[in-house]
Protein backbone atom coordinates (compact mmCIF):
# COMPACT_ATOMS: atom_id res chain seq x y z
CA UNK A 1 0.00 0.00 0.00
CA UNK A 2 1.27 3.17 -1.25
CA UNK A 3 0.31 6.04 1.63
CA UNK A 4 1.13 9.74 0.77
CA UNK A 5 3.04 10.76 4.19
CA UNK A 6 4.34 14.21 3.09
CA UNK A 7 4.61 16.29 5.79
CA UNK A 8 3.41 18.72 3.33
CA UNK A 9 -0.16 17.05 3.24
CA UNK A 10 -2.97 18.66 4.53
CA UNK A 11 -4.55 16.60 6.92
CA UNK A 12 -8.94 16.54 6.86
CA UNK A 13 -8.79 17.73 10.67
CA UNK A 14 -6.25 19.56 12.99
CA UNK A 15 -7.11 20.39 16.66
CA UNK A 16 -4.32 23.26 17.44
CA UNK A 17 -4.26 24.34 21.39
CA UNK A 18 -7.89 23.42 21.78
CA UNK A 19 -8.99 24.30 24.95
CA UNK A 20 -12.90 24.12 26.92
CA UNK A 21 -13.31 25.64 29.82
CA UNK A 22 -16.48 25.25 31.83
CA UNK A 23 -16.55 27.54 34.79
CA UNK A 24 -13.49 26.64 36.52
CA UNK A 25 -13.09 23.33 35.45
CA UNK A 26 -10.54 22.69 32.35
CA UNK A 27 -12.06 19.73 30.60
CA UNK A 28 -9.76 20.07 27.47
CA UNK A 29 -6.64 21.68 27.94
CA UNK A 30 -4.82 22.53 24.69
CA UNK A 31 -4.74 19.54 22.88
CA UNK A 32 -3.47 19.66 19.28
CA UNK A 33 -3.34 16.60 16.92
CA UNK A 34 -3.90 15.57 13.66
CA UNK A 35 -6.40 13.24 11.51
CA UNK A 36 -4.48 12.19 7.69
CA UNK A 37 -6.73 12.01 4.84
CA UNK A 38 -8.06 8.78 4.80
CA UNK A 39 -7.28 7.80 7.71
CA UNK A 40 -8.56 6.32 10.81
CA UNK A 41 -7.71 7.69 14.07
CA UNK A 42 -8.55 6.87 17.75
CA UNK A 43 -9.06 9.11 20.75
CA UNK A 44 -9.03 7.26 24.06
CA UNK A 45 -8.48 8.02 27.56
CA UNK A 46 -10.31 7.27 31.11
CA UNK A 47 -13.78 8.21 31.90
CA UNK A 48 -13.79 11.80 32.22
CA UNK A 49 -10.87 12.54 29.96
CA UNK A 50 -12.86 15.14 27.80
CA UNK A 51 -13.20 12.95 24.62
CA UNK A 52 -16.74 13.55 24.09
CA UNK A 53 -16.02 17.24 24.55
CA UNK A 54 -13.76 17.17 21.82
CA UNK A 55 -16.28 15.94 19.50
CA UNK A 56 -18.81 18.57 20.28
CA UNK A 57 -16.08 21.04 20.28
CA UNK A 58 -14.96 20.17 16.51
CA UNK A 59 -19.33 19.73 16.03
CA UNK A 60 -19.65 23.20 17.29
CA UNK A 61 -22.23 21.86 19.66
CA UNK A 62 -20.07 24.03 22.48
CA UNK A 63 -18.45 27.21 22.12
CA UNK A 64 -14.50 26.83 22.40
CA UNK A 65 -12.79 28.49 24.71
CA UNK A 66 -9.58 29.04 23.01
CA UNK A 67 -7.55 27.48 20.00
CA UNK A 68 -8.79 26.19 16.54
CA UNK A 69 -10.18 23.54 15.01
CA UNK A 70 -9.34 23.18 11.17
CA UNK A 71 -10.94 21.30 8.43
CA UNK A 72 -9.25 20.85 5.10
CA UNK A 73 -6.68 23.45 6.60
CA UNK A 74 -9.11 26.48 7.46
CA UNK A 75 -10.94 27.22 10.54
CA UNK A 76 -14.51 25.93 11.77
CA UNK A 77 -14.37 27.16 14.95
CA UNK A 78 -17.60 29.19 16.00
CA UNK A 79 -19.57 27.70 12.93
CA UNK A 80 -23.29 26.83 13.41
CA UNK A 81 -23.38 23.03 14.44
CA UNK A 82 -25.72 22.81 10.67
CA UNK A 83 -22.74 24.41 8.91
CA UNK A 84 -19.99 22.00 10.07
CA UNK A 85 -22.53 18.98 9.03
CA UNK A 86 -23.03 20.81 6.04
CA UNK A 87 -19.05 21.22 5.25
CA UNK A 88 -18.93 17.22 5.48
CA UNK A 89 -18.06 16.41 9.57
CA UNK A 90 -20.77 14.23 10.94
CA UNK A 91 -20.88 12.28 13.92
CA UNK A 92 -22.91 9.57 15.72
CA UNK A 93 -23.44 9.69 19.70
CA UNK A 94 -22.50 8.25 22.68
CA UNK A 95 -25.98 7.40 23.95
CA UNK A 96 -28.07 6.54 20.29
CA UNK A 97 -30.43 9.76 18.99
CA UNK A 98 -32.13 8.63 16.64
CA UNK A 99 -35.40 9.75 15.52
CA UNK A 100 -36.98 7.19 17.60
CA UNK A 101 -40.23 7.34 16.08
CA UNK A 102 -39.80 7.04 12.52
CA UNK A 103 -39.34 4.09 10.35
CA UNK A 104 -35.04 3.11 9.45
CA UNK A 105 -36.25 4.56 5.99
CA UNK A 106 -37.43 7.75 7.23
CA UNK A 107 -34.29 8.18 9.45
CA UNK A 108 -32.04 7.79 6.04
CA UNK A 109 -34.18 9.87 4.07
CA UNK A 110 -34.53 12.54 6.41
CA UNK A 111 -30.67 13.19 6.68
CA UNK A 112 -30.27 12.71 2.29
CA UNK A 113 -32.04 16.31 2.73
CA UNK A 114 -28.76 17.97 1.75
CA UNK A 115 -28.84 16.39 -1.75
CA UNK A 116 -32.17 18.31 -2.79
CA UNK A 117 -32.15 21.80 -3.87
CA UNK A 118 -36.02 22.21 -4.38
CA UNK A 119 -37.81 25.27 -2.61
CA UNK A 120 -40.86 25.22 -0.06
CA UNK A 121 -43.30 26.71 -2.91
CA UNK A 122 -41.70 23.84 -5.01
CA UNK A 123 -42.55 21.36 -2.61
CA UNK A 124 -46.05 22.93 -1.30
CA UNK A 125 -47.23 22.54 -5.33
CA UNK A 126 -45.17 19.36 -6.24
CA UNK A 127 -43.80 20.91 -9.11
CA UNK A 128 -41.42 18.57 -11.25
CA UNK A 129 -38.35 19.19 -9.79
CA UNK A 130 -40.03 18.09 -6.25
CA UNK A 131 -40.53 14.82 -7.42
CA UNK A 132 -37.82 14.38 -9.55
CA UNK A 133 -35.51 15.38 -6.34
CA UNK A 134 -37.59 13.47 -3.81
CA UNK A 135 -37.37 10.13 -5.99
CA UNK A 136 -34.04 10.76 -6.57
CA UNK A 137 -33.29 11.18 -2.47
CA UNK A 138 -35.40 8.10 -1.88
CA UNK A 139 -32.82 5.99 -4.58
CA UNK A 140 -30.34 7.34 -2.44
CA UNK A 141 -31.85 6.24 0.93
CA UNK A 142 -32.59 2.86 -0.26
CA UNK A 143 -29.48 2.28 -1.75
CA UNK A 144 -27.80 3.28 1.78
CA UNK A 145 -30.12 0.89 3.61
CA UNK A 146 -28.88 -1.59 0.70
CA UNK A 147 -24.98 -1.08 1.12
CA UNK A 148 -25.38 -1.29 5.11
CA UNK A 149 -27.41 -4.25 5.00
CA UNK A 150 -30.64 -2.79 6.95
CA UNK A 151 -33.12 -3.14 3.52
CA UNK A 152 -35.23 -5.39 5.61
CA UNK A 153 -35.48 -3.47 7.67
CA UNK A 154 -36.80 0.06 6.26
CA UNK A 155 -40.29 -0.37 7.39
CA UNK A 156 -39.50 -0.68 11.67
CA UNK A 157 -39.53 2.07 13.48
CA UNK A 158 -36.29 3.02 14.84
CA UNK A 159 -37.07 2.44 18.23
CA UNK A 160 -37.45 -1.33 18.17
CA UNK A 161 -34.75 -1.99 16.05
CA UNK A 162 -32.16 -4.33 18.10
CA UNK A 163 -29.47 -2.36 19.92
CA UNK A 164 -26.75 -3.13 17.64
CA UNK A 165 -28.94 -2.25 14.44
CA UNK A 166 -29.59 0.95 16.07
CA UNK A 167 -25.80 1.60 16.33
CA UNK A 168 -25.74 0.85 13.01
CA UNK A 169 -28.67 2.69 11.39
CA UNK A 170 -27.02 6.17 13.00
CA UNK A 171 -23.96 5.29 11.33
CA UNK A 172 -26.13 4.97 8.11
CA UNK A 173 -27.63 8.42 8.80
CA UNK A 174 -24.47 9.92 9.26
CA UNK A 175 -23.50 8.64 5.69
CA UNK A 176 -26.04 10.28 3.96
CA UNK A 177 -24.83 13.39 4.56
CA UNK A 178 -21.75 12.66 2.31
CA UNK A 179 -19.28 13.49 5.16
CA UNK A 180 -16.02 13.63 4.66
CA UNK A 181 -14.80 13.31 8.38
CA UNK A 182 -16.92 10.76 10.07
CA UNK A 183 -16.69 10.83 14.11
CA UNK A 184 -17.91 7.66 15.85
CA UNK A 185 -18.74 8.44 20.00
CA UNK A 186 -18.13 4.79 21.35
CA UNK A 187 -19.42 2.90 18.94
CA UNK A 188 -19.01 -0.12 20.33
CA UNK A 189 -20.26 0.64 23.80
CA UNK A 190 -22.64 -2.46 25.01
CA UNK A 191 -21.24 -4.92 22.49
CA UNK A 192 -20.60 -8.29 22.53
CA UNK A 193 -17.68 -9.28 21.23
CA UNK A 194 -19.48 -10.90 17.79
CA UNK A 195 -20.79 -7.12 17.58
CA UNK A 196 -17.95 -5.75 18.14
CA UNK A 197 -15.73 -7.43 15.36
CA UNK A 198 -18.60 -6.96 12.82
CA UNK A 199 -18.39 -3.45 13.88
CA UNK A 200 -14.82 -2.96 13.13
CA UNK A 201 -15.08 -4.61 9.77
CA UNK A 202 -18.36 -2.29 9.02
CA UNK A 203 -16.14 0.43 9.79
CA UNK A 204 -12.78 -0.39 7.30
CA UNK A 205 -15.44 -0.99 4.49
CA UNK A 206 -17.19 2.28 4.20
CA UNK A 207 -14.34 4.06 5.14
CA UNK A 208 -12.79 2.48 1.51
CA UNK A 209 -16.35 2.58 -0.29
CA UNK A 210 -17.41 6.29 0.85
CA UNK A 211 -13.57 7.05 0.79
CA UNK A 212 -13.76 8.52 4.78
CA UNK A 213 -11.88 9.70 7.18
CA UNK A 214 -12.75 8.76 10.37
CA UNK A 215 -12.11 9.54 14.47
CA UNK A 216 -13.26 7.74 16.74
CA UNK A 217 -13.76 7.38 20.37
CA UNK A 218 -13.62 4.03 22.39
CA UNK A 219 -13.18 2.07 25.55
CA UNK A 220 -13.03 -1.87 23.51
CA UNK A 221 -9.23 -1.28 23.26
CA UNK A 222 -9.38 -4.59 20.60
CA UNK A 223 -11.47 -2.49 18.73
CA UNK A 224 -9.05 0.71 18.74
CA UNK A 225 -5.76 -1.71 18.01
CA UNK A 226 -7.67 -3.24 15.60
CA UNK A 227 -8.43 -0.59 13.42
CA UNK A 228 -6.91 3.26 14.29
CA UNK A 229 -3.55 3.67 12.73
CA UNK A 230 -2.52 6.75 14.94
CA UNK A 231 -4.16 7.00 18.35
CA UNK A 232 -4.57 10.19 21.08
CA UNK A 233 -4.70 9.48 24.71
CA UNK A 234 -6.21 12.08 26.61
CA UNK A 235 -6.05 12.14 30.77
CA UNK A 236 -8.00 14.73 32.87
CA UNK A 237 -8.37 16.66 29.18
CA UNK A 238 -4.72 17.07 28.38
CA UNK A 239 -2.92 14.94 26.12
CA UNK A 240 -1.02 11.68 27.42
CA UNK A 241 0.35 9.98 24.36
CA UNK A 242 0.21 10.36 20.89
CA UNK A 243 1.01 8.04 18.06
CA UNK A 244 1.07 4.27 16.43
CA UNK A 245 -1.09 1.62 18.12
CA UNK A 246 1.26 -0.31 19.77
CA UNK A 247 3.56 2.55 20.77
CA UNK A 248 0.64 4.36 22.56
CA UNK A 249 -0.39 0.75 24.31
CA UNK A 250 3.49 0.49 25.60
CA UNK A 251 3.71 3.94 26.92
CA UNK A 252 4.26 3.72 30.60
CA UNK A 253 1.92 6.70 31.03
CA UNK A 254 -0.85 5.28 28.98
CA UNK A 255 -0.74 2.07 31.09
CA UNK A 256 -0.59 4.34 34.17
CA UNK A 257 -3.86 5.81 33.44
CA UNK A 258 -5.61 3.10 32.66
CA UNK A 259 -4.44 0.32 35.26
CA UNK A 260 -2.86 3.05 38.10
CA UNK A 261 0.78 3.02 39.22
CA UNK A 262 2.33 -0.31 40.67
CA UNK A 263 4.36 0.95 43.69
CA UNK A 264 4.31 3.40 46.00
CA UNK A 265 0.58 4.08 47.41
CA UNK B 1 -80.70 23.15 7.32
CA UNK B 2 -78.57 26.25 8.43
CA UNK B 3 -77.94 25.53 11.09
CA UNK B 4 -75.60 22.58 9.85
CA UNK B 5 -74.06 24.36 7.40
CA UNK B 6 -73.36 27.36 10.27
CA UNK B 7 -71.47 24.61 12.17
CA UNK B 8 -70.13 22.74 9.05
CA UNK B 9 -68.57 26.25 8.21
CA UNK B 10 -67.24 26.83 12.15
CA UNK B 11 -65.35 23.36 11.74
CA UNK B 12 -64.01 24.47 8.29
CA UNK B 13 -62.52 27.96 9.64
CA UNK B 14 -60.89 26.03 12.68
CA UNK B 15 -59.50 23.42 10.92
CA UNK B 16 -57.11 25.88 8.89
CA UNK B 17 -55.70 27.31 12.11
CA UNK B 18 -55.49 23.73 13.68
CA UNK B 19 -53.53 22.69 10.29
CA UNK B 20 -51.41 25.97 10.70
CA UNK B 21 -50.68 24.49 14.57
CA UNK B 22 -50.11 21.22 13.19
CA UNK B 23 -48.01 21.61 11.37
CA UNK B 24 -45.96 23.78 14.48
CA UNK B 25 -46.70 21.77 17.33
CA UNK B 26 -47.44 18.52 15.87
CA UNK B 27 -44.52 18.37 13.20
CA UNK B 28 -41.80 20.69 14.64
CA UNK B 29 -42.81 20.01 18.58
CA UNK B 30 -43.23 23.71 19.45
CA UNK B 31 -46.19 23.85 21.53
CA UNK B 32 -48.12 27.29 21.60
CA UNK B 33 -50.71 29.09 23.40
CA UNK B 34 -50.97 31.82 21.82
CA UNK B 35 -52.45 31.56 18.47
CA UNK B 36 -55.39 33.00 19.42
CA UNK B 37 -53.27 36.31 18.38
CA UNK B 38 -52.58 35.65 15.27
CA UNK B 39 -56.45 34.57 14.42
CA UNK B 40 -57.42 37.80 16.32
CA UNK B 41 -54.61 39.88 13.61
CA UNK B 42 -56.43 38.44 10.98
CA UNK B 43 -59.99 38.81 11.92
CA UNK B 44 -59.29 42.64 12.62
CA UNK B 45 -56.82 43.25 9.38
CA UNK B 46 -59.46 41.74 7.42
CA UNK B 47 -62.49 43.56 8.97
CA UNK B 48 -60.68 47.13 8.49
CA UNK B 49 -59.82 45.92 4.97
CA UNK B 50 -63.73 44.95 4.03
CA UNK B 51 -65.85 47.06 6.55
CA UNK B 52 -63.66 50.51 6.46
CA UNK B 53 -62.02 50.65 3.34
CA UNK B 54 -64.38 48.28 0.99
CA UNK B 55 -61.70 46.76 -0.60
CA UNK B 56 -61.94 42.98 -1.74
CA UNK B 57 -62.64 40.23 0.11
CA UNK B 58 -59.72 38.39 -1.39
CA UNK B 59 -57.38 40.74 -0.30
CA UNK B 60 -58.41 40.89 3.31
CA UNK B 61 -57.78 37.46 3.62
CA UNK B 62 -54.50 37.31 1.80
CA UNK B 63 -53.63 40.65 4.17
CA UNK B 64 -54.40 38.46 7.52
CA UNK B 65 -52.29 35.62 6.40
CA UNK B 66 -49.26 37.72 5.23
CA UNK B 67 -49.37 40.55 8.24
CA UNK B 68 -50.06 37.50 10.80
CA UNK B 69 -47.11 35.85 9.39
CA UNK B 70 -44.92 39.04 9.22
CA UNK B 71 -45.49 39.36 13.01
CA UNK B 72 -44.45 35.99 13.42
CA UNK B 73 -41.33 36.34 12.13
CA UNK B 74 -40.70 38.81 14.77
CA UNK B 75 -42.17 37.24 17.58
CA UNK B 76 -39.61 33.96 16.33
CA UNK B 77 -36.59 35.84 16.10
CA UNK B 78 -37.30 36.87 20.19
CA UNK B 79 -39.00 33.35 21.05
CA UNK B 80 -37.33 30.64 18.68
CA UNK B 81 -34.19 30.30 20.38
CA UNK B 82 -35.85 29.52 23.76
CA UNK B 83 -36.25 26.07 25.17
CA UNK B 84 -39.70 23.78 25.24
CA UNK B 85 -41.82 25.56 27.89
CA UNK B 86 -39.96 29.14 27.60
CA UNK B 87 -41.16 28.75 24.61
CA UNK B 88 -44.58 28.22 25.46
CA UNK B 89 -44.95 30.78 27.79
CA UNK B 90 -43.50 33.55 25.63
CA UNK B 91 -46.62 32.77 22.95
CA UNK B 92 -49.14 32.73 25.75
CA UNK B 93 -47.65 36.06 26.58
CA UNK B 94 -47.98 37.16 23.30
CA UNK B 95 -51.49 35.94 22.45
CA UNK B 96 -52.51 37.83 25.63
CA UNK B 97 -50.92 41.02 24.70
CA UNK B 98 -52.44 41.21 21.01
CA UNK B 99 -55.87 40.87 22.92
CA UNK B 100 -55.04 43.97 24.86
CA UNK B 101 -53.37 46.08 22.45
CA UNK B 102 -56.95 45.39 20.37
CA UNK B 103 -59.26 46.05 23.43
CA UNK B 104 -57.64 49.49 23.30
CA UNK B 105 -57.74 50.57 19.96
CA UNK B 106 -61.40 52.78 19.54
CA UNK B 107 -60.88 52.22 15.63
CA UNK B 108 -61.59 48.67 15.96
CA UNK B 109 -64.26 48.69 18.52
CA UNK B 110 -61.85 48.42 21.60
CA UNK B 111 -62.98 46.06 24.48
CA UNK B 112 -67.02 46.48 23.47
CA UNK B 113 -66.26 44.78 20.16
CA UNK B 114 -66.96 46.04 16.33
CA UNK B 115 -69.99 44.86 14.93
CA UNK B 116 -72.34 44.48 11.78
CA UNK B 117 -69.24 43.66 9.38
CA UNK B 118 -70.08 42.16 5.79
CA UNK B 119 -71.48 38.84 5.80
CA UNK B 120 -68.37 37.34 3.27
CA UNK B 121 -67.42 33.94 4.13
CA UNK B 122 -69.29 30.84 2.72
CA UNK B 123 -69.80 27.67 2.64
CA UNK B 124 -68.50 26.59 -0.20
CA UNK B 125 -65.41 29.31 0.23
CA UNK B 126 -64.73 27.70 3.37
CA UNK B 127 -64.73 24.13 1.94
CA UNK B 128 -62.42 24.43 -1.33
CA UNK B 129 -59.73 26.77 1.28
CA UNK B 130 -59.79 23.67 3.32
CA UNK B 131 -59.28 21.20 0.50
CA UNK B 132 -56.08 23.41 -0.84
CA UNK B 133 -54.94 24.02 3.04
CA UNK B 134 -54.92 20.14 3.35
CA UNK B 135 -53.29 19.13 0.05
CA UNK B 136 -50.41 22.48 0.62
CA UNK B 137 -50.40 20.51 4.23
CA UNK B 138 -49.65 17.43 3.27
CA UNK B 139 -47.16 18.61 0.41
CA UNK B 140 -44.97 20.33 2.97
CA UNK B 141 -45.37 17.55 5.43
CA UNK B 142 -43.66 14.87 2.78
CA UNK B 143 -41.25 17.12 1.54
CA UNK B 144 -37.61 17.40 2.84
CA UNK B 145 -38.61 20.50 4.62
CA UNK B 146 -41.90 18.41 6.68
CA UNK B 147 -38.94 15.85 7.44
CA UNK B 148 -36.76 18.00 8.79
CA UNK B 149 -39.33 19.54 10.98
CA UNK B 150 -40.06 16.13 12.25
CA UNK B 151 -36.39 15.45 12.77
CA UNK B 152 -36.19 18.69 15.13
CA UNK B 153 -39.11 17.59 16.86
CA UNK B 154 -37.32 13.90 17.74
CA UNK B 155 -34.04 14.99 18.52
CA UNK B 156 -32.82 18.60 18.23
CA UNK B 157 -29.04 17.51 18.65
CA UNK B 158 -29.57 15.01 16.09
CA UNK B 159 -31.04 16.91 13.64
CA UNK B 160 -28.09 19.84 14.19
CA UNK B 161 -25.91 16.91 13.16
CA UNK B 162 -27.35 16.01 10.10
CA UNK B 163 -27.11 19.37 8.80
CA UNK B 164 -30.72 20.98 9.69
CA UNK B 165 -31.03 24.43 10.51
CA UNK B 166 -32.62 23.65 13.17
CA UNK B 167 -33.72 27.40 13.78
CA UNK B 168 -35.09 28.28 10.10
CA UNK B 169 -36.84 25.34 10.25
CA UNK B 170 -38.96 26.25 13.53
CA UNK B 171 -39.20 29.47 12.18
CA UNK B 172 -40.53 28.40 8.41
CA UNK B 173 -43.14 25.94 10.97
CA UNK B 174 -43.92 29.02 13.04
CA UNK B 175 -44.80 31.09 10.02
CA UNK B 176 -47.34 29.26 8.20
CA UNK B 177 -48.93 28.43 11.19
CA UNK B 178 -49.47 31.95 11.99
CA UNK B 179 -50.25 32.48 8.45
CA UNK B 180 -53.00 30.00 8.92
CA UNK B 181 -54.34 30.87 11.84
CA UNK B 182 -54.67 34.44 10.10
CA UNK B 183 -56.37 32.95 7.14
CA UNK B 184 -58.50 31.14 10.13
CA UNK B 185 -59.38 34.65 11.65
CA UNK B 186 -60.16 36.77 8.39
CA UNK B 187 -62.79 33.91 7.65
CA UNK B 188 -64.57 33.82 11.09
CA UNK B 189 -64.55 37.93 11.34
CA UNK B 190 -66.40 38.09 7.74
CA UNK B 191 -68.78 34.78 8.90
CA UNK B 192 -69.72 35.95 12.36
CA UNK B 193 -69.88 40.12 11.52
CA UNK B 194 -68.75 40.68 14.84
CA UNK B 195 -65.51 40.67 16.72
CA UNK B 196 -64.00 40.95 19.65
CA UNK B 197 -61.11 40.71 21.50
CA UNK B 198 -62.08 38.47 23.94
CA UNK B 199 -63.32 35.71 21.36
CA UNK B 200 -59.63 35.56 20.63
CA UNK B 201 -58.45 34.92 24.42
CA UNK B 202 -56.01 32.07 25.62
CA UNK B 203 -59.11 29.66 25.90
CA UNK B 204 -59.50 29.78 22.35
CA UNK B 205 -55.51 29.14 21.70
CA UNK B 206 -55.78 26.64 24.21
CA UNK B 207 -58.60 25.02 22.28
CA UNK B 208 -56.64 24.95 18.93
CA UNK B 209 -53.55 23.42 20.73
CA UNK B 210 -56.05 20.61 22.48
CA UNK B 211 -57.45 19.71 19.12
CA UNK B 212 -53.97 19.15 17.71
CA UNK B 213 -53.32 16.77 20.87
CA UNK B 214 -56.43 15.58 20.45
CA UNK B 215 -56.35 14.69 17.24
CA UNK B 216 -52.74 12.83 17.45
CA UNK B 217 -49.35 14.78 17.52
CA UNK B 218 -47.82 14.66 13.74
CA UNK B 219 -50.98 13.42 11.89
CA UNK B 220 -52.49 15.60 9.43
CA UNK B 221 -55.45 13.24 9.41
CA UNK B 222 -55.98 13.24 13.06
CA UNK B 223 -56.27 17.14 12.95
CA UNK B 224 -59.05 16.89 10.80
CA UNK B 225 -60.80 14.33 12.54
CA UNK B 226 -60.16 16.28 15.87
CA UNK B 227 -61.40 19.28 14.72
CA UNK B 228 -64.44 17.83 13.06
CA UNK B 229 -65.56 16.56 16.51
CA UNK B 230 -64.55 19.15 19.01
CA UNK B 231 -65.90 21.80 16.96
CA UNK B 232 -69.66 20.08 16.60
CA UNK B 233 -69.33 18.15 20.61
CA UNK B 234 -70.32 21.40 21.92
CA UNK B 235 -73.28 21.70 19.48
CA UNK B 236 -74.32 17.66 20.45
CA UNK B 237 -74.19 18.52 23.49
CA UNK B 238 -76.23 21.79 23.32
CA UNK B 239 -79.34 19.42 24.72
CA UNK B 240 -77.31 19.74 28.14
CA UNK B 241 -77.79 23.52 28.19
CA UNK B 242 -75.18 25.11 30.84
CA UNK B 243 -73.86 21.51 31.44
CA UNK B 244 -72.53 21.30 27.79
CA UNK B 245 -68.98 22.39 28.65
CA UNK B 246 -68.50 19.97 31.78
CA UNK B 247 -69.49 17.33 29.17
CA UNK B 248 -67.13 18.49 26.34
CA UNK B 249 -64.15 18.47 29.36
CA UNK B 250 -64.99 14.85 30.44
CA UNK B 251 -65.05 13.81 26.79
CA UNK B 252 -61.68 15.29 26.02
CA UNK B 253 -60.61 14.06 29.38
CA UNK B 254 -61.25 10.45 28.36
CA UNK B 255 -60.10 9.98 25.55
CA UNK B 256 -56.78 11.57 26.48
CA UNK B 257 -56.39 9.00 29.58
CA UNK B 258 -57.52 6.01 26.67
CA UNK B 259 -55.52 7.31 24.36
CA UNK B 260 -52.78 9.82 25.09
CA UNK B 261 -51.46 9.37 21.80
CA UNK B 262 -54.64 11.21 20.46
CA UNK B 263 -57.07 9.55 18.16
CA UNK B 264 -54.72 8.48 15.34
CA UNK B 265 -51.67 8.73 17.03
CA UNK B 266 -49.02 9.92 14.53
CA UNK B 267 -50.71 7.96 11.85
CA UNK B 268 -52.28 8.85 8.82
CA UNK B 269 -56.27 7.48 7.11
CA UNK B 270 -54.26 6.73 3.80
CA UNK B 271 -53.58 3.20 2.25
CA UNK B 272 -49.79 3.41 3.41
CA UNK B 273 -50.35 4.48 6.56
CA UNK B 274 -53.00 1.98 7.30
CA UNK B 275 -50.16 -0.68 5.98
CA UNK B 276 -47.99 0.73 8.59
CA UNK B 277 -49.93 0.77 11.57
CA UNK B 278 -51.00 -3.14 10.57
CA UNK B 279 -47.43 -3.92 10.58
CA UNK B 280 -46.23 -2.19 13.25
CA UNK B 281 -48.97 -4.32 15.48
CA UNK B 282 -47.52 -7.29 13.72
CA UNK B 283 -44.18 -6.45 14.64
CA UNK B 284 -44.89 -5.02 18.66
CA UNK B 285 -47.68 -9.13 18.95
CA UNK B 286 -44.15 -10.51 17.56
CA UNK B 287 -41.69 -8.49 19.97
CA UNK B 288 -44.54 -10.16 22.89
CA UNK B 289 -44.11 -13.24 21.85
CA UNK B 290 -40.60 -13.08 21.58
CA UNK B 291 -39.94 -11.41 25.24
CA UNK B 292 -42.47 -14.14 26.07
CA UNK B 293 -40.14 -16.58 25.72
CA UNK B 294 -36.88 -15.02 26.81
CA UNK B 295 -38.94 -13.55 30.00
CA UNK B 296 -39.39 -17.13 30.73
CA UNK B 297 -35.98 -18.68 29.53
CA UNK B 298 -34.19 -15.93 31.93
CA UNK B 299 -36.42 -17.44 34.72
CA UNK B 300 -34.94 -21.16 34.49
CA UNK B 301 -31.38 -19.33 33.74
CA UNK B 302 -31.74 -17.67 37.10
CA UNK B 303 -32.78 -21.05 39.15
CA UNK B 304 -29.13 -22.18 38.86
Amino acid sequence: MKVNTVSTEVPVLELRGLTKCFGGLTAVNEVSFKVREGGISGLIGPNGAGKTTIFNLITGVYKVSAGAVLYHGSPITGLEPYKIADLGVTRTFQNIRLFKNLSTRDNVLTACHMSANYGITEALLRLPRFRREEKALAQKADGLLEVLSLSDRADVTANNLPYGLQRRLEITRALALDPKLLLLDEPAAGMNPDETEQLMRLIGEIRKRFSLSVLVIEHHMDLIMGVCEHIHVLNFGCTLADGAPDAVANDPKVVEAYLGVEDGR
Amino acid sequence: MEYIQGIVILIGINLIAVLGLSILTGFTGLFSFGHGGFMAIGAYISAVITARLHLRFALAIVAGAVLAGVISVFIGRLTLNLKGDYFCIATMGFGEAVRIIFNNIPYVGGARGWESLPKLTNIWMVLVIDVVFVVITWNLINSRFGRNMVAVREEELAAQMAGINVYRHKMIALVLSAAFAGIAGALMAQYIQFIRPTMFNMAKSTDLTIIVIFGGLGSISGSIVGTIILVALPEVFRTFSQWRLVFYGLAVILIMVGRPQGLMGGLELTPSGIRRALAARKAKLEFAAATAGTASAGESGAVK
